[in-house]
């Protein structure tokens, strides 16, 4: 295939097609008893902020690892008058994102969009949204490994014993010795945080980037682990630390370039390769916030004016 | 990059047609149908009814069908439709000793009462490809015998335990509430109800592989077949607004019952222990995998020292499932380009660094040289 010929990244999403309503399947897929036990868990998550809770995670008609954490939490909260937006990498369009959304467009009939100032639960893989988000708005994280101690303790009776008595030495240790053997602490995703001033968490595998965003953030953030049976929770307006030393203090990701169709110089960027000599660019991994920059007449040094897209798609 | 994950609707629609079609093969073939694989692969069937921790034939045939002959694929599908249906209770306890016996082994003694009965076994036939087969030949029925099995077959561990050579097997409280894990995520340690309801939907290649370890050394097992017995039995169930029990249908099932070695230990004296394997349907290799993984897992009971994989009960108990695994591992193929650009970023940066010390190493050596 010649590169003239690939769908280009700064083509618009394409829309959903409308999508017609199960039968014989209860409001969002899980049965109201199922509903009701995950929302104690979310209740209890959101008493004590970070504090991993089990539940009886269901298997659910997609495979584990693919959101089946998040899916439970959302059937669980979301109701009719909701709107629901899914984003997998920051994007609305990949093709989890969208096969999930037509999911609870399916079972639950719920309106969905891809803004994010339109949503009333968003749930994400790997990104929270550039925009902040407000009291009115829940956002609902797929986690693959809720344990923040995983990597240093792969036992799970051990690691419920080091969050009981606060026993947080081997993480700063670890991150200690990645400062000793590099200079700098190189966990770039998944970077653990101190919630409420109490518990480790792991704030799914999103890029560091966006771990200040959930300092004090507007919106109740819920995390729901499938595989496993973890559902853990940080309330609105909650402290929300990235673990660092005063002498290497928490640092974000940050590059020389700018997003190449929007020229947003404040967002979390995406590599493209656009041909196989070297040549790369930058855009917005959020395409929600990319395309409303666009939309209000912000233009990168590569993109085009809104509304001037041609239409492709992959086979 | 963009091209491999954007796709959206059409493109899903595109692949799953393209599956199906591939399903379906050649048109020029005649179709499965469900009654075929349900009679013609009854092994794949109990497979993913084990598995897939549903008792349910025609289910598991449809799932194989469905999932183009991938077990493993059909052992998620059949527990997806599990997880919607309702939960009425738990049945009462079968006994194995009722079974209506079709085949029925002992490694431990040439003779007992009952006999030894082959039944169906591929263990005596030799395997050399069978091309009468492959022309669609005609198999003949299977002779029968004139006299019946026995009813009421005693089982071999009753037999070692009128001794009491066998640890007692104390059963649990008939009223104590029967855990389930589908209902609760598990927490360690696990009871032993628990573990072996874990090692029942377990994949049969990871408590294969893992039996195996405990033979060759990982693990201190010294097991022999004490028995395996495969038939049909009675499921009886008690409804709350009856009160009394009523006998909701028969399945087949295998059991086996492992009989192992043990030198006693400060809180035991010596005698022999069990390790315990049950499947529906016929999965006697499972069955056996089972067993040898049940009685490693029990070394924390008997005061082992546990240094095995197959001793671990979280090692074990969280890598068994393979919907779970499957799932895990496959979701690899998931967008990650997010986590991916943080791992550039900090490789260009850490590399970057690197560059600059050389650089400034060299300057300092070339302003030495210069300097002498």
């Amino acid at each position: 295939m010649s590169t003239n010929q690939r769908p280009q990244p700064w083509q618009a999403p394409e829309h959903d097609q409308p999508v017609a309503q199960v039968e014989g399947y209860n409001f969002a897929y899980l049965d109201e008893q199922t509903k009701r036990m995950i929302r104690r868990a979310i209740l209890k998550g959101v008493a004590i902020p970070g504090y991993q809770v089990p539940f009886g995670s269901r298997e659910m008609p997609l495979p584990y690892g693919w959101g089946t954490g998040g899916m439970q939490v959302t059937a669980a909260v979301i109701g009719r008058d909701d709107t629901l937006k899914v984003i997998d990498q920051g994007a609305d369009d990949t093709t989890n994102a969208v096969n999930i959304r037509r999911f609870f467009a399916k079972t639950a009939g719920v309106a969905t969009t891809e803004k994010t100032a339109e949503a009333t639960v968003i749930q994400t893989r790997h990104r929270i949204p550039e925009k902040p988000l407000t009291e009115e708005q829940i956002l609902v994280y797929q986690v693959p490994i809720p344990e923040p101690l995983r990597w240093v303790e792969p036992r799970e009776t051990e690691t419920r014993k080091m969050h009981a008595l606060e026993e947080y030495g081997v993480m700063h240790v670890s991150l200690y010795e990645s400062i000793a053997r590099f200079g700098r602490i190189t966990t770039s995703y998944n970077y653990p945080v101190q919630v409420n001033g109490r518990y480790i968490m792991a704030p799914s595998p999103i890029p560091k980037f966006d771990n200040p965003k959930m300092h004090q953030m507007a919106a109740l953030q819920l995390f729901g682990a499938g595989r496993e049976k973890r559902i853990y929770a940080v309330p609105p307006y909650t402290d929300v630390k990235s673990l660092d030393f005063e002498d290497h203090p928490f640092t974000i990701q940050s590059w020389d370039d700018t997003c190449a169709l929007c020229g947003a110089d404040d967002s979390y960027l995406d590599e493209v390769i656009t041909d196989d000599a070297g040549g790369k660019m930058y855009v917005c991994s959020d395409s929600d916030y990319c395309a409303e920059r666009r939309e209000a007449g912000h233009v990168g040094h590569q993109g085009v004016p809104a509304g001037t897209d041609t239409k492709g798609e992959a086979q | 990059m963009y091209v491999a994950v954007k796709g959206g609707d059409k493109a899903i629609e595109n692949s799953l047609r393209y599956l199906a079609d591939i399903r379906r093969g050649d048109r020029r073939v005649p179709e499965l149908s469900i009654a075929q694989i349900r009679e013609q692969l009854p092994l794949a069937v109990d497979r993913v009814m084990t598995e897939g921790s549903l008792h349910d034939p025609d289910l598991a045939a449809l799932a194989i069908k469905q999932a183009n002959g991938d077990i493993q694929e059909a052992v998620f599908l059949l527990r997806a439709y599990r997880t919607t249906l309702p939960r009425f209770g738990a049945s009462l306890p079968i006994d194995t000793a009722k079974m209506q016996i079709r085949r029925r082994i002992s490694a431990t003694y040439k003779d007992l009462p009952g006999g030894q009965i082959l039944g169906p076994s591929f263990d005596y036939t030799h395997r050399l490809l069978d091309f009468t087969l492959a022309a669609n030949g005609e198999t003949r029925e299977a002779p029968k015998s004139d006299e019946p099995v026995p009813e009421g077959m005693p089982r071999v561990a009753d037999i070692l335990d009128h001794e009491g050579l066998i640890e007692l097997e104390i059963p649990d409280d008939e009223d104590g509430a029967v855990p389930d894990l589908t209902r609760e995520s598990m927490s360690f340690p696990a009871d032993r109800a628990t573990r072996l309801q874990n090692l029942a939907r377990g994949d049969e290649g990871f408590l294969l592989a893992l039996g195996y370890s405990t033979q060759r050394g990982f693990g201190n097992a010294h097991p022999f077949a004490g028995e395996i017995r495969m038939g049909e039995l009675a499921v009886s169930f008690v409804p709350e607004e009856l009160g009394f029990e009523i006998e909701i249908g028969e399945i087949t099932v295998t059991e086996c019952q492992m009989v192992n070695q043990f030198k006693g230990s400060s809180k035991v004296p010596p005698q022999f222990t069990r390790g315990y394997g049950l499947t529906f349907g016929h999965c006697e290799r499972k069955a056996m995998s089972m067993a040898l993984v049940d009685r490693a897992l029990r070394a924390r009971e008997f005061g082992e020292e546990i240094e095995a994989p197959a001793q671990d009960e979280e090692f074990v108990l969280y890598h068994s499932d393979n919907v779970e695994a499957s799932g895990f591992v496959q979701h690899l193929k998931l967008p990650h380009y997010v986590d991916f650009q943080g791992e550039l970023v900090t490789v260009r940066e850490l590399r970057a660094e690197i560059e600059a010390r050389e650089k400034d190493n060299q300057t300092d050596d070339d302003e030495l040289a210069a300097a002498e």
